[in-house]
């Protein structure tokens, strides 16, 4: 524990002034602030100016905060407990467990603090060193069952000299505040271990060894899978007007993405939504595991209406806890929502401040910042040749809706895929909505490079028959091109438009998604010899309906190859008929 | 308790004032005592040493520099009672309908937010008799959803006709830069539709400072939270949050704050979300519903943009219709799978022809729409404005839903809809017999 003390001298919002009258200050340490007799309040040292006055951005509301208040210097940085014991759980923006915190208080009351991780929960932990060991940061000191893994114990990733272990507990019941370990160095040091340790959540964790992200995840997510697809350890920008459907795209991913871990930073969202996941995961079951997906879950939420300054710690906590499970080897999937408030958090502390401002009043600096966030994900190869990932979705809500605004710029320059959100496409309810020409992706599709570019070139030709279509009327264009365009219109309708509401429609995984593509493939490739544009709009209305039914039924549903085969007589027939005229 | 005054006030603007004072908290309550006797309130925004700037309820105008300022030792409050409803209050909180002040409790204002867990998932519809709010954009208890519109269209109705024709247990009207005619209509409204026993207003006319404009949705919200604490259905509307903002923004620039987007500072989402968030469904209590009005002339303007990130949804009204393009329930699937079997599927079918007629539409000014379908679809077009988005037109949803498809039937033909087979079997109307709709012009 550092010495450093302080005194308020100014209070402004979220921003406090501290003049220093004992010991030294590190920027970027915590310090608590002792307010109105009990309270202290959690913050963290911003900026270090001349004459030893300090500024902190405090994590809570400053009400009743006075000039003279004390204030004592941790001397640590802001950090997140990791270990066993995290799925599954909700907490805050500072890893406050949100249930535990409401069992003191219905409201968020300030000061309360709670321990991340439950200290009295025991944990069957199996050794895999013995005394005698030599070892070194991440070397693995055993591990514990958690939820749906084997979860590792490591030797804290800070660790760099290398240690002999003089004690390790035998297998049997540990709690994550038990001493488990203790080390010992050739200079006579010694480290002693429980299984849970901190971690700075504003430093990268080192990866073991990192690769790039190539394998596609599939997401049951038609339009994504095929078209604009996310890797393992790949980042995505999803950016989108208010009521575009990024609510609707972001709660989809997190229940049907084959991650196996996901991830939900909440951050200056609103908390309705936060709350529908942690209260309908537990219900849910997921279909890979049989178990509920709440224990592939962890929900870090700092919603809107909480203190602002806790919202930068909210995105690099779940960074950081995503680090974490990546070394454990699984597959880790991140939604950061929306990382625009994050943003105009830190545009408020750097208002406040008094910076020069960048564009829109945002701080010069936000796209070093969102660049290297999202830097934080990649694959990972680990010892003994298993793998760890750690991919990010992030979404923007730009100002305005306008894609030209800083953040939006900023992120898809440091992402690899961009799902753009049109408000024409949410309007003309085509969900998602995620635009179909303007969208990219450099990662690999779960379909071939060829079959992509197919599905690409028929969109393309559709929308420019659609726009000769609105200036000449049906009547202008040939009735083949009035062909190909109804053609490009179904593929939207049956393929890329997906109800996500839906039990069977919601989520394709890979094998439906070939099955379906080589459904379209037959209709698109089949010659219609039909005349006159509303017969051609009648042959392919019909085609639509049997090709929506089909979506809605089950792989193993009775129905399901009686249908295929009526769609397949649709697609042939109408031409036939045409033909013996 | 003596407290102590100070009277070296540094520098009095249109709404802030500093002075030199010590031992002071942030936010604390302070009195400005006036030579003459004459007292106003003025609440602590910021402190710098010695250096303490004060936020004035009735302005700056008419402070004189040998005013003299109290700080009263606690922070700002609102009394609270069940003797409240019925009653008109101003934006400090003081009655103005010529009433008692009551002895109330005093409750805290601009309070934490509830623990996320506390909240429950929204899961009961609230029937308010308008189509194109229970078929389309169904409303949910415990939403929060504000009227976009144009200033001068009818949203002040519109919202005391939801507030009315629904069950709530308490309405609490806060009204933020009111015109004279909107306060006196709202009260009469209520009136008209026997709801006084069950109404709180908060009014901010135009002749009140900006500074208790400013107070009036939250001193509003902590009187309805409580009322939600006691397990009461709560109603608040909030009319209008573009004139609020406007308010923020000249504080703030008062204070010489960086503004980030047309002179709005920098933390408009944060403000605007920390009190639409009060909206919530409370376990073991009751709940908060949130109306707002957001007048505005583009939606892309900084307040309804803000807005529309913050609040579940929007109405969109333009020309006295509510529009369904541009208007949006986030809850509506919450419960909209529980009302009719074909309640979803018939509003996304509505929609998509709406949608591809306004296409048309656009076409239509090309002089290219000839064909029998697309004179089809603007026909629908017509129908469909006439007879569903007039916000004042009661309709059960039922008949809402069996008047949608007598507008299908009545423009399309069934594989045109793109509805389910089996529920074009279910609710297809046969040929002629409608149930609602009356078959006039359209054929």
């Amino acid at each position: 524990m550092s010495k450093t003390k302080g005194k308020v001298v100014s209070v402004n919002e979220s921003l406090v002034g501290t003049k220093i009258t004992s010991g030294a200050v590190i920027n970027g340490e915590v310090a608590y602030i002792h307010i109105d007799g009990d309270k202290r309040l959690k913050a963290e040292v911003i900026d270090v100016k001349k004459g030893g006055i300090v500024y902190l951005q405090v994590f809570e509301d400053t009400k009743w905060m006075k000039v003279g208040d004390s204030v004592a210097f941790t001397g640590l940085p802001l950090a997140v407990k990791l270990g066993p014991g995290i799925l599954g759980s909700v907490t805050d923006g500072l890893q406050n467990p949100l249930y535990e915190l409401a069992e003191k208080e219905w409201f968020l009351e300030r000061g309360l603090e709670v321990s991340p991780l439950d200290t009295t929960l025991k944990w069957h932990f199996t050794p895999s060193i013995q005394k005698g060991d030599s070892i070194t940061g991440g070397a693995v000191l055993g591990h514990v069952p958690e939820k749906l893994f084997k979860h590792k114990i490591f030797v804290p990733f800070s660790v760099r000299e290398t240690y002999v272990v003089a004690h390790i507990v035998p297998e049997g019941e540990y709690t994550i505040a038990d001493d488990i370990a203790t080390l010992k160095n050739s200079d006579g040091g010694t480290k002693v271990l429980q299984m849970a340790f901190d971690w700075p959540v504003k430093v990268p964790m080192p990866f073991y060894e990192r690769s790039v992200p190539e394998k596609p995840m599939p997401t049951g997510i038609r339009i994504l899978d095929a078209l604009f697809p996310i890797a393992f350890g790949g980042t995505a920008c999803n950016p989108g007007p208010f009521g575009a459907g990024k609510t609707v795209l972001q709660h989809s991913l997190a229940r049907h993405s084959q991650a196996d871990v996901v991830i939900i930073a909440a951050c200056g969202e609103r908390a309705g939504e936060a709350v529908e996941v942690f209260k309908d995961f537990p219900e849910l079951i997921d279909p890979r595991t049989g178990k509920s997906l709440m224990d592939r879950t962890y929900i870090v939420g700092n919603t809107s209406s909480m203190p602002v300054a806790a919202r930068e710690a909210s995105v690099y906590m779940a960074t950081t806890v995503g680090e974490y499970y990546r070394k454990q080897g699984l597959n880790v999937l991140i939604l950061a929502d929306s990382t625009s408030r994050w943003a105009q958090a830190l545009r408020e502390t750097s208002g406040r401040k008094e910076e020069i401002p960048g564009p829109e009043a945002f701080p010069m600096y936000i796209s070093t910042l969102i660049s290297a966030f999202y830097d934080r994900a990649g694959v990972e190869l680990l010892p003994e040749g298993e793998m760890g990932s750690l991919s990010i979705i992030g979404t923007v809500s730009p100002a305005g809706g306008n894609f030209d605004e800083p953040v939006t710029q900023a992120t898809l320059l440091s992402t690899g895929a961009f799902w753009g959100l049109s408000r024409a496409l949410s309007d003309a309810r085509k969900y998602p909505a995620i635009d179909r020409i303007d969208s990219t992706s450099k990662y690999p599709s779960l379909l071939q490079k060829e079959e992509v570019l197919y599905l690409l070139d028929l969109l393309r030709d559709g929308k420019s028959i659609a726009s000769n279509i609105l200036l000449m009327g049906e009547k202008g264009i040939t009735d083949e091109s009035y062909i190909r365009y109804q053609k490009a219109e179904l593929l939207d309708a049956v393929f890329l438009q997906q109800n996500s509401f839906h039990k069977v429609d919601g989520v394709t995984d890979p094998e439906r998604l070939h099955l379906m593509f080589t459904m379209i493939k037959e209709i698109i490739d089949a010659t219609v010899v039909i005349e006159g544009k509303e017969t051609i709009r009648s042959h392919f209305n019909f085609i639509r309906q049997a090709f929506l039914d089909w979506n809605y039924m089950q792989l193993n549903d009775k129905n399901y190859e009686k249908q295929k085969s009526r769609l397949l007589i649709l697609v042939k027939q109408m031409g036939y008929v045409k033909e013996n005229v | 308790m003596l407290r102590k005054t100070y009277d070296n006030i540094d520098s009095i603007g249109r709404s802030i004032l500093s002075i030199k004072a010590s031992n002071v908290h942030n936010k604390e309550l302070a009195e400005v005592l006036y030579p003459n006797g004459e007292k106003s309130f003025a609440q602590v925004i910021a402190l710098n040493g010695d250096d303490v700037t004060l936020q004035l309820f009735q302005g700056g105008f008419g402070v004189s520099t040998d005013c003299s300022i109290r700080f009263l030792g606690k922070p700002v409050q609102v009394g609270f009672s069940d003797d409240m409803l019925g009653r008109v209050y101003s934006g400090n909180g003081r009655p103005i309908d010529g009433g008692p002040e009551l002895m109330s409790d005093q409750i805290r204002v601009a309070g934490p937010s509830i623990n996320p867990v506390k909240r429950l998932i929204p899961k009961e519809m609230i029937r308010t008799g308008v189509p194109m709010i229970d078929v389309f954009n169904t409303l949910v208890r415990s939403q929060k959803i504000p009227i976009f519109a144009k200033a001068g269209e009818p949203y002040n109705r519109l919202l005391a006709n939801i507030a009315t024709q629904t069950d709530a247990d308490v309405i609490i009207i806060g009204g933020v830069g009111l015109k004279y005619d909107e306060y006196h209509y709202f009260k009469q409204r209520i009136e008209d539709a026997g709801s006084r026993h069950k109404t709180i207003m908060f009014v901010h006319t135009h002749r009140d400072s900006i500074v208790e404009g400013l107070m009036v949705p939250d001193l509003a919200l902590a009187v309805g939270e409580r009322f939600a604490l006691q397990g009461k259905n709560v109603f608040v509307l909030l009319s209008d949050m573009t004139q609020w903002s406007d308010y923020l923004r000249q504080v703030a620039n008062a204070q010489d704050q960086i503004p980030a987007n047309q002179g709005y500072p920098g933390d408009l989402y944060s403000q605007l979300a920390s009190r639409y968030e009060k909206a919530a469904d409370i376990d073991g209590a009751g709940s908060i519903t949130i109306l707002g009005v957001t007048t505005m002339d583009d939606v892309t303007h900084p307040v309804p943009d803000n807005t529309g990130y913050i609040t579940e949804g929007q109405f969109f009204m333009k020309d006295g219709y509510l529009e369904l393009f541009g208007s949006l329930s986030r809850l509506k699937q919450q419960v909209n799978d529980k009302t009719r079997s074909d309640h979803r599927s018939i509003m996304n079918a509505m929609a998509r022809l709406l949608s591809e007629s306004e296409e048309r539409v656009k076409a239509q000014k090309f002089g290219s729409v000839k064909d029998d379908y697309s004179l089809r679809l603007l026909d629908y077009r017509k129908t469909f404005q006439e007879e569903l988005m007039d916000p004042f037109r009661f309709l059960e949803l039922e008949d809402a839903l069996d008047l949608c498809w007598d507008i299908l039937s009545n423009h399309f033909k069934k594989e045109e809809v793109g509805l389910s087979s089996e529920l074009i079997e279910a609710y297809w109307p046969p040929k002629g017999k409608f149930k609602i709709l009356i078959n006039t012009t359209h054929e």
